[in-house]
């Protein structure tokens, strides 16, 4: 079996309509606990008071946020060198679902930063490279909505998508790069010395986890719409021309 | 289950607030528009059934 079948359309929305609700099931239980684990079950921190309780929600969207666009990257690739409709509807299917995880990133981090910090918002290079990216998914869903043909908006976004990229890689590494401004580094480390402590550490794990299943359900289901919604525009051009 | 979040308990509750809220949206949205789009591809369906 080769993962290329599910670039057919039947094929692929037979087997996520399996699968989906089983998924969606498991973000919901995997949220459920991991925000009432984080919220009523964890101390505070002794520096940050109550608002590390922010982090629960924070970090997995803004993880999100880079993967979305990280997924849209692959899917774009797979579009411009295999011609897959599959992948590209999948790349316009997970932008709206990675731009209100930057969203929330976004106002997570200023409600956050506001009594940390002493200000809403500052022109750090994390911060900045985070609402650029944000800007490029805002760019790329009027894209795919400003062209009419299909083909022609999936090859235009692919490019764009692939110069957005740089973008989320800065959003990323950009603390690291620059080492300068507000924003720490990464709070979530393989290294046990640098990562948070574990009583943050195993209810932030169920979050991500729940952000990770929700972002596949509800890319699963988007992608089905659109492969849906493009077939019905082929029949009705169908029937508008015979 | 007691919540005691002290003098941050606005920055708290508004970033659950506003990020459920998206979350839910999002849901909403996309739930309501698959509903729709699958009726409607039914009805195109249907109607050019008897033409092939």
């Amino acid at each position: 079996m080769s993962i290329w079948e599910y670039a057919n359309p039947v094929k692929f929305i037979r087997t996520t309509d399996l699968v989906l609700p089983w998924i969606a099931a498991g973000a919901a239980i995997c949220l459920v606990t991991g925000l009432i684990w984080g919220v009523f079950f964890t101390p505070d921190d002794y520096r940050q008071g109550s608002t590390v309780k922010i982090f629960y929600i924070h970090v997995p969207a803004a993880m999100m946020a880079i993967n979305a666009w990280a997924m849209m990257l692959v899917a774009s690739l797979i579009w411009i060198i295999r011609r897959h409709h599959v992948s590209a509807l999948a790349a316009r299917a997970a932008a709206p679902v990675g731009a209100t995880f930057t969203v929330i990133a976004l106002a997570t981090g200023a409600l956050w930063g506001q009594p940390m910090w002493g200000t809403w918002w500052a022109w750090d290079p994390r911060l900045t490279s985070f609402l650029v990216l944000f800007l490029f998914y805002l760019g790329y869903m009027a894209l795919w909505s400003a062209i009419e043909n299909d083909d022609t908006a999936a090859d235009l976004t692919s490019i764009l998508c692939l110069v957005g990229s740089v973008f989320a890689i800065l959003s990323r590494y950009a603390v690291l790069f620059w080492n300068q401004g507000l924003h720490q580094g990464a709070s979530l480390s393989m290294d046990a010395a640098e990562n948070v402590a574990d009583v943050f550490w195993y209810p932030a794990l169920v979050c991500i986890a729940g952000f990770v299943l929700l972002f596949v359900a509800l890319v699963f289901l988007r992608t089905q719409t659109e492969i849906r919604a493009r077939r019905a525009r082929a029949l009705l051009a169908r029937e508008r021309q015979s | 289950m007691k919540l005691d979040l002290g003098k941050y308990a606005f920055e708290v509750l508004t970033s659950y607030g506003v990020s459920l809220g998206l979350i839910a949206l999002l849901v909403g949205v996309s739930v309501a528009r698959a509903r729709r789009v699958r009726a409607e591809l039914a009805k195109v369906e249907k109607r050019l059934k008897p033409h092939g």
